[in-house]
């Protein structure tokens, strides 16, 4: 009998077991099949205790596969907790980080959770652009053995709003998957959402796993988390000193970016070139003061954040979120102030979107002010979202800094509507931060922002204005770890003279030999603009070269445009240098990403 | 290296100085300075680069107000380069006033446009992606900067005399052959300024040598009895001599020179001396090999002796004179008489005898920039827009408006007016005030000279007051370090820069230029110079004898003793 023909009703195998056995066998050559035969009646012979399992706990072979896609690692954080519910139940689950999950798997995979966010103009996270590749691809399979669900993290400010989610859940339906249950995209203010979201997937998949024996949550290939246990974390950051704050851009500079070292010492948190350091902020004191007085409401009044009680200046400082501003927020303060206008703008999404993102919440409300006849502050908190903290490449090696870490932060800082505007974090980092003083960070691991392993691969890395951070951090571990391989940093920035980050150490490095080659791009010192992808190109032979040697490449900055057009830089020097075809270079660079040999931490 | 018999008993012996390494290893001061221009790393020039694009006319420089904040910046110095031109005499066209104008205002990190004492322009802060765009846009208006730094002849000097504008006419003529004679021949400045091809042939120093000079060499021709340019601080002058207003020939004085190192009693300002007079046609023969002479026995050992002066010291003013006779092959005659009786500019308009009029400007410390209130830089670019003779920049940082019809006058002299280019307020005290750069361009700057000279005239024209003598000046400079580019050793008042705000204080130059003044106060603040000078000043009105002037009243009172000779008198 043919295996493609088997049916379960001709077998004593259930349809489930059925499926899975094709699975299995049309991943076989002939000889595999003949070794897999013989296998089964061996074992079948010495009692089958190992495998003999009832008919009914077929589902128990099955688990939970949990994977995420993910910028900042919020939806992998969502799908690790989905997997801890799971272990609670005794659900077989296993978190996948998209760059690690084998598209081939998809068409034997049972229960496929994908938890992701969405970036720039409704892309796809990093990590997760080939699996989405394939997913839309000729290639990707028909799915009917497949029950799925997918959770959207994103941020209404943006246009696209949990757009890869969307177009996740509408392909694998459309590939003949099953839903089993519907797709919620959540705001930035996610933590709540998720959770019910989680529960009630897990009371929806329980019955299907009711009689499994054991469950295991596997972080699977096992690469992600060397980070030491520490009892810090997001939910529990630590309390850590600023030792500095030091300015590296030059007087003249029209950006300010500071150097930001900060000490953890005492909290056993640790982290890998790469990972991000989260930081949490209080919001500036005199943008709350204004905020109490344009709304006529009273610092000490007691409001409920939480199911915490607490003062509103207390909230506003540093609970909530007042630089960022969202959609949310102008449609709860306007049917809270009753303001006409306001509300007529809150329900056309496209003006919104662009009244919003010149705006801090500071600027809806001086637009619009109200009288506490017309808001309490209660709805006032109401209307605005929890503060999420701020990521940061982290700058510094443990390797070279032990207890230190390091952070390069562009102050965001501008004038609009004749007033001054600074960034949340990063004036809190910048200006109202003293040295001495402590501020709340947690470690945020990258795993798809890693050295090469072994230290003779040759390292491109391309990292223009902040983007500068994490080589850093890559160029302080090479040296550290004494790494033969070379090491190629393009930079970029303005001008030259003002905004040549870390140029001093750069020198050094250059000199006693460590970074092999360092090109640079300042834009605004001559008259035809020059970016780091105009470098590329200018040494596309020798960097296809470096390439063919097996470089890894990186990429870190500007998500919109610069990683856009250092991609396309790549793709042109692929076809040009290799003599490929435009698909075939766009195929050497999907390989290069499979095999992590092409990262990026792009924002 | 020499086509002369080198006799090695005037020569210095021992391991030679890392200078002479690098000229040598240098390819005809090529170096690696055209990769250096690539590199978009460093705005600086890397290793012995950053000498040789000396002599090529540049100094690289920091902001060194900044240097600290950029070091805590993780940014390297502000690096850029200073660029003295080459002007043998400081003439320079209306027109090509006006390119350099723009040029300071666009390309240089000050703006500004430096009147210098060796009677050129400097642009200060020029970014490295701009030097070589500057070279070639200079050499498109007929300027270049070849060895005006460097151990080498450097730019050459001439009065500023457009009164007898004939004499000057002949003595300029011979500033610039003299200047285009020491020039180094090698196609190095050619080739990585101008992007000339090279050429296929052996290069070779006829005149300064294949490894160049020991050190640098300045070269002056002079009018008597003006001394503008003052001979004392100079290698070589000519000094010209005159029959019925025509030039006939020169007096040779060598061996003058102003450096020195603190704490190093082998230096010493020096006063030139008398060689012996010389007809014309031995002009270019005579400066060539005061030149080679000075290359083949100066010291290329111990740069702090190197220059002529103490090779004359060292090996005898008799022999120095001998040897370069005999090069020459005709001996000196005796020297002519001359006489100095001035120094300083004439202010305001004069008539030359060509009946052409001349407007000498006051521009303090020679900085062309537009100030508050003051547009100096507009004003002499409005200038230069209408003016029909040419510009002359003298040695004193002012700036003469030459050969102006006498139907133009009022239309110039109305422009300098309404832009701030005549101020009646100016002592003359103020006029007879000097400085070098010093901080923050210049790195050897010890303390400020520029900067600083203002406020401190400042205060000595209300010393002058209070003693009555607000219509009397004295000749007062201060440099930033020995090095000697304010002339301060031939100050009456000179004060040498010894760290921020401290200063030792020399006395007992004249107002002619021809004494060398002597240490008074050492390593002292502004308090104590200016009650000191208070009391002298005080003495002064009280006890001068008619005329005196502030130097010899020091000397005849005893305040200072007379440095005659600097070798055994400065240090005493």
């Amino acid at each position: 009998m043919l295996l493609s023909s088997l049916v379960a009703q001709a077998s004593p195998l259930s349809e489930q077991q059925v499926q899975q056995l094709q699975g299995l066998v049309s991943q076989l050559n002939p000889i595999q099949q003949a070794w897999v035969s013989g296998y089964l009646a061996a074992s079948a012979q010495l009692g089958g205790a190992q495998t003999a399992a009832p008919a009914a706990a077929a589902a128990s072979s099955a688990s939970l596969t949990i994977v995420y896609g993910s910028q900042t690692g919020n939806a992998r954080h969502v799908a690790e907790a989905l997997a801890s519910l799971a272990k609670a139940k005794n659900i077989a689950a296993k978190v996948i980080d998209l760059a690690d999950y084998k598209s081939s798997q998809l068409k034997n995979e049972q229960y496929l959770i994908i938890v992701t966010s969405t970036y720039g103009e409704g892309e796809p996270p990093e990590n997760a652009v080939s699996f989405y590749n394939f997913l839309f691809s000729k290639k990707a399979p028909k799915v009917p053995q497949l029950k799925f669900a997918v959770l959207g993290l994103g941020d209404t400010s943006y246009e696209f709003f949990c757009k890869t989610a969307a177009d996740f859940d509408e392909r694998l339906a459309e590939l003949g998957g099953q839903r089993l249950q519907a797709r919620s995209d959540l705001d930035v203010d996610y933590d709540a959402a998720a959770d019910s979201w989680n529960n009630a997937l897990i009371n929806v998949v329980e019955p299907e796993f009711a009689r499994a024996p054991s469950a295991q949550v596997i972080n699977w290939p096992g690469q992600a988390a060397p980070v030491a246990a520490s009892q810090y974390n997001k939910q529990q950051p630590f309390a850590a000193e600023l030792y500095t704050n030091q300015k590296i851009t030059g007087r003249d500079s029209a950006k300010d970016v500071r150097h930001i070292e900060i000490s953890l010492e005492g909290s056993g948190l640790t982290y890998l070139p790469g990972d991000a350091l989260g930081v949490y902020f209080e919001n500036d004191p005199v943008i709350v003061t204004e905020l109490l007085s344009l709304t006529g409401l009273e610092g000490t009044a007691q409001v409920n954040l939480a199911n915490q009680s607490l003062s509103l200046t207390d909230a506003l400082t540093s609970q909530l979120e007042l630089t960022q501003s969202y959609p949310a927020f102008v449609e709860k303060y306007a049917a809270a102030s009753g303001n006409d206008a306001l509300q007529q703008l809150a329900t056309d999404k496209t003006a919104l979107r662009s009244y919003l993102a010149v705006r801090q919440i500071i600027d809806i409300v001086r637009e619009y002010p109200v009288t506490s006849t017309s808001i309490s502050a209660q709805q006032l908190v109401d209307a605005l979202r929890k503060q999420q903290p701020r990521l940061y490449s982290i700058a510094s090696s443990q390797a070279e800094v032990e207890q230190e870490v390091h952070l390069t932060v562009a102050v965001v800082r501008y004038d609009a509507f004749g007033q001054p505007h600074v960034g949340g974090a990063s004036g809190y980092l910048a200006e109202r931060l003293a040295e001495g003083d402590r501020i709340k960070v947690f470690v945020e691991q990258n795993n798809n922002f890693r050295l090469p392993a072994n230290d003779d691969t040759p390292v491109i890395m391309i990292g223009p204005g902040t983007g500068i951070a994490p080589f850093r951090a890559f160029l302080q571990e090479r040296d550290a770890r004494g790494a033969s391989g070379k090491n190629w940093l393009f930079f970029g920035n303005p001008h030259f003279t003002q905004d040549f980050l870390y140029q001093t150490e750069l020198q050094g490095y250059l000199k006693q030999g460590l970074l092999s080659k360092l090109d640079v791009a300042f834009s605004r010192d001559s008259a035809e603009k020059v970016y780091v992808q105009h470098k590329l190109r200018k040494h596309a032979a020798e960097l296809f070269q470096w390439l063919e040697q097996g470089a890894h490449v990186y990429i870190c900055g500007d998500a919109n445009r610069m990683a856009k057009d250092v991609h396309q830089a790549l793709l042109d020097i692929v076809q040009q240098q290799g003599g490929k075809s435009a698909e075939q270079a766009q195929l050497y660079l999907d390989e290069l990403r499979v095999a992590k040999r092409y990262q990026k931490d792009v924002y | 290296m020499s086509q002369y018999p080198i006799k090695p008993e005037l020569q210095v012996s021992g391991k030679l100085s890392d200078n002479e390494r690098l000229k040598a290893e240098s390819d005809h001061l090529r170096g690696t300075i055209k990769q250096d221009l690539d590199d978009e790393i460093t705005g600086g020039f890397n290793g012995d680069n950053f000498m040789l694009v000396r002599f090529h006319g540049m100094y690289q420089q920091d902001d060194r107000d900044i240097r600290a904040e950029r070091a805590a910046q993780k940014l390297e110095p502000l690096h850029n380069v200073m660029l003295r031109a080459r002007m043998p005499g400081g003439i320079i066209t209306p027109k090509q006033w006006l390119a350099i104008d723009q040029f300071a205002a666009e390309k240089t990190l000050y703006g500004s446009i430096r009147l210098t004492t060796r009677q050129t322009f400097q642009f200060h802060g020029v970014l490295k992606p701009h030097i070589k765009p500057m070279h070639q846009f200079l050499n498109s208006i007929g300027i270049d900067s070849i060895a005006t730094a460097g151990d080498v002849n450097r730019n050459v000097l001439c009065t500023s005399n457009p009164v007898e504008s004939v004499l000057h006419q002949q003595a300029y003529q011979w500033a610039v052959k003299i200047s285009e004679h020491l020039l180094p021949k090698t196609r190095a400045y050619a080739e990585i300024w101008l992007d000339e091809e090279k050429v296929e042939t052996t290069e070779t120093e006829p005149v300064l040598g294949e490894n160049y000079l020991p050190r640098k060499f300045k070269t002056t021709v002079v009018i008597p009895p003006h001394n503008d340019i003052d001979v004392h601080a100079n290698d070589l002058n000519f000094v010209a001599i005159a029959e019925n207003g025509k030039l006939i020939g020169f007096n040779v004085l060598v061996g003058g020179g102003l450096a020195m190192t603190f704490g190093d009693t082998s230096t010493y300002p020096r006063k030139a001396e008398a060689l012996g007079f010389i007809s014309l046609e031995h002009t270019l023969k005579v400066a060539e090999h005061v030149v080679t002479v000075q290359r083949d026995y100066g010291d290329r050992v111990n740069r702090k002796n190197a220059k002529t002066k103490y090779t004359i010291d060292r090996i005898g003013v008799d022999t120095f004179k001998a040897e370069v006779e005999q090069r020459v092959g005709v001996p000196f005659s005796p020297a002519r008489p001359f006489e100095f009786t001035s120094r300083g500019d004439r202010f305001g308009w004069v008539a030359g005898i060509d009946g052409k009029h001349h407007l000498t400007l006051f521009i303090e410390n020679g900085r062309v920039l537009d100030f508050p209130g003051k547009p100096l830089k507009t004003g002499l670019a409005a200038i230069a827009s209408v003016h029909q003779g040419d510009f002359r920049m003298t040695a004193n940082q002012n700036l003469i408006i030459a050969g102006v019809p006498a139907e133009q006058k009022a239309l110039i002299e109305q422009l300098a007016r309404d832009h701030g280019l005549i101020d009646e307020s100016h002592s003359e005290q103020r006029k007879n005030s000097m400085a070098c750069v010093s901080f923050p361009t210049c790195p050897l700057a010890m303390a400020e000279a520029e900067r600083y000279l203002p406020e401190l005239v400042t205060k000595v024209e209300s010393l002058l007051a209070k003693h009555q003598l607000a219509d009397d000046h004295i000749v007062l400079r201060v440099t930033g370090c020995p090095n000697g580019c304010g002339r301060a050793m031939l100050a009456e008042v000179g004060l040498v820069g010894r760290a921020p705000g401290k200063y030792n204080v020399y006395l007992g130059g004249n107002k002619i230029g021809t004494r060398i003044p002597k240490l008074y106060l050492d390593n002292v603040g502004e308090s104590q110079i200016l009650s000191e000078l208070d009391n002298l000043i005080g003495r002064w009105a009280t006890e001068r004898n008619s005329g005196e002037c502030f130097g010899d009243f020091v000397i005849r009172t005893g305040v200072v003793a007379e440095v005659k000779v600097s070798k055994t008198d400065f240090h005493a």
